[in-house]
């Protein structure tokens, strides 16, 4: 019989944050993010925290509601262009953030839940993402030593789950979360849709639920899109 | 002089046939509008789809599809769709072709910086820095001179570096250069651009040849 991860809500997925931990959190931008969980975050008032996530959300939306209620002291992301407030705190000082490749990024995760402590990459090579970086020269080229990522808790967001955290991601929505799911102590997954067992193909899943602690059906997904662009009928 | 469009007409014409290609944000974005007659290529945007296709009709716009620039767009039969690491498996593991991206400043041994401006906007690298260590054949499409008049095509960069010797071709509104043996060399004028103009808007090593041909743009 397979296990069930169910909780009841984001209020029981997120119980055992607390402040100072660090988090890693799904999404490439505003896309596949865990609305639900985050809402929870900004409830509880966990202050301190470390969050990996490839952006910051928006200024309103998105990790950018942790920013403005300042419970975020670190980001490790690799791109935070769209949220101004993410800038003033970096620029400021008041917020330390490691910006990373995407690709390192994103191996890092991997690395991080596959077991894998560290590994080369010729990304960031020669500037100030290498400076004080190991370097290796492989096949004639330098690369940078990179370390893998982890986390206390990983809140991923996905389309469909069934109760034994087993996950399928929509579209672009998937980005980081597959790999996010890989490196968390607990990780918790976040779902459009919930369904029992037997109801998802095994050869159509994304996450296996080997990696997945928790789970939960979200309450409502505002989905908001960052950037309309449509082209005439 | 060439518009962005026109810039990114120019660069369509660098795609061949069987090419999978990854189009930057800006005026890299813009290729895909201009690609040639009889040539088949695949974009990928590296946030996770392979077989990107026209931004949607209104009204269908899909919040879980989007760009690396976060724009809906739409997926054209045969399209794929993958985590990041995988889409950056493609790009490291040299399976991407053709990178075209944009830059704030070029040096003539082939650097680009195009992610910060210290104490001023940081944006982030995104997946630039990946991009541009690994791929075999780097274009970026930029302006010739920044707002200020002064030149992007530089002895050396001033900014902090995305990636060292890796461009191979730039392309502006004013010109088509290569960079090889640490100099920009000048292959093509855009229409009605002097050589003359060209030498006074680039501030790294010019090589120019006896006859510098003017692009031809017509499909």
């Amino acid at each position: 019989m397979a296990l069930n991860k169910v909780v009841a809500n984001a209020e029981e997925a997120c119980k055992g944050i607390t402040n100072g931990m660090t988090l890693m959190l799904g999404g490439f931008g505003l896309c596949g993010i865990p609305e639900n969980s985050i809402a929870q975050l900004v409830k509880l008032g966990v202050n301190d925290l470390t969050c990996i996530s490839n952006n910051a959300g928006v200024d309103d939306f998105g990790l950018g509601l942790l920013l403005q209620n300042k419970q975020i002291r670190k980001m490790i992301s690799s791109y935070v262009g769209e949220n101004e407030e993410f800038e003033r705190q970096m620029l400021s000082g008041e917020l330390e953030v490691d910006l990373i490749p995407q690709g390192s990024l994103a191996e890092r995760c991997r690395a991080g839940g596959a077991g894998i402590p560290a590994f080369f990459t010729p990304a960031g090579y020669g500037t100030e993402v290498g400076e004080g970086k190991e370097v290796r020269i492989f096949n004639g080229k330098p690369h940078i030593l990179e370390t893998a990522l982890t986390a206390d808790f990983a809140i991923v967001k996905a389309w469909k789950g069934d109760t034994a955290g087993n996950l399928i991601f929509k579209a672009t929505a998937r980005n980081f979360n597959p790999m996010m799911a890989m490196a968390g102590t607990i990780t918790i997954a976040e779902v459009e849709e919930l369904v029992p067992i037997g109801h998802l193909d095994p050869n159509q899943i994304h996450t296996p639920g080997i990696f997945v602690q928790r789970i939960f059906q979200g309450n409502s997904y505002e989905k908001r899109i960052e950037q309309r662009t449509v082209r005439k009928a | 002089m060439l518009d962005k469009n026109g810039i990114a007409r120019r660069i369509a014409q660098e795609l061949q046939d069987g090419y999978y290609v990854n189009l930057g944000i800006g005026i890299p974005t813009l290729v895909a509008n201009y690609i040639p007659q009889g040539i088949d290529v695949e974009f990928q945007s590296e946030n996770g789809i392979l077989g990107m296709g026209p931004f949607p009709v209104e009204g269908s716009e899909d919040p879980d599809l989007i760009n690396a620039g976060k724009q809906t767009i739409t997926a054209l039969p045969g399209a794929a769709y993958f985590d990041s690491a995988m889409s950056f498996a493609m790009i490291r593991g040299r399976h991407v072709q053709l990178t075209v991206l944009g830059a704030m400043e070029v040096s003539q041994n082939g650097d680009i910086a195009n992610w910060k401006i210290p104490g001023k906007m940081v944006k982030g690298m995104g997946g630039a820095m990946d991009l541009v260590a690994s791929a075999e054949n780097i274009i970026v499409a930029m302006m010739h001179t920044n707002k200020a008049g002064e030149s992007k095509i530089l002895p050396a960069c001033t900014l902090p570096l995305t990636g060292v010797g890796c461009v191979k071709k730039v392309v502006t509104e004013l010109a088509v250069l290569e960079i090889k043996d640490g100099a920009f060399h000048l292959l093509e004028r855009a229409p009605g651009v002097s050589v003359e103009q060209i030498i006074a808007a680039t501030a790294g090593k010019l090589v120019v040849p006896d006859v510098v041909p003017e692009m031809n743009l017509v499909d």
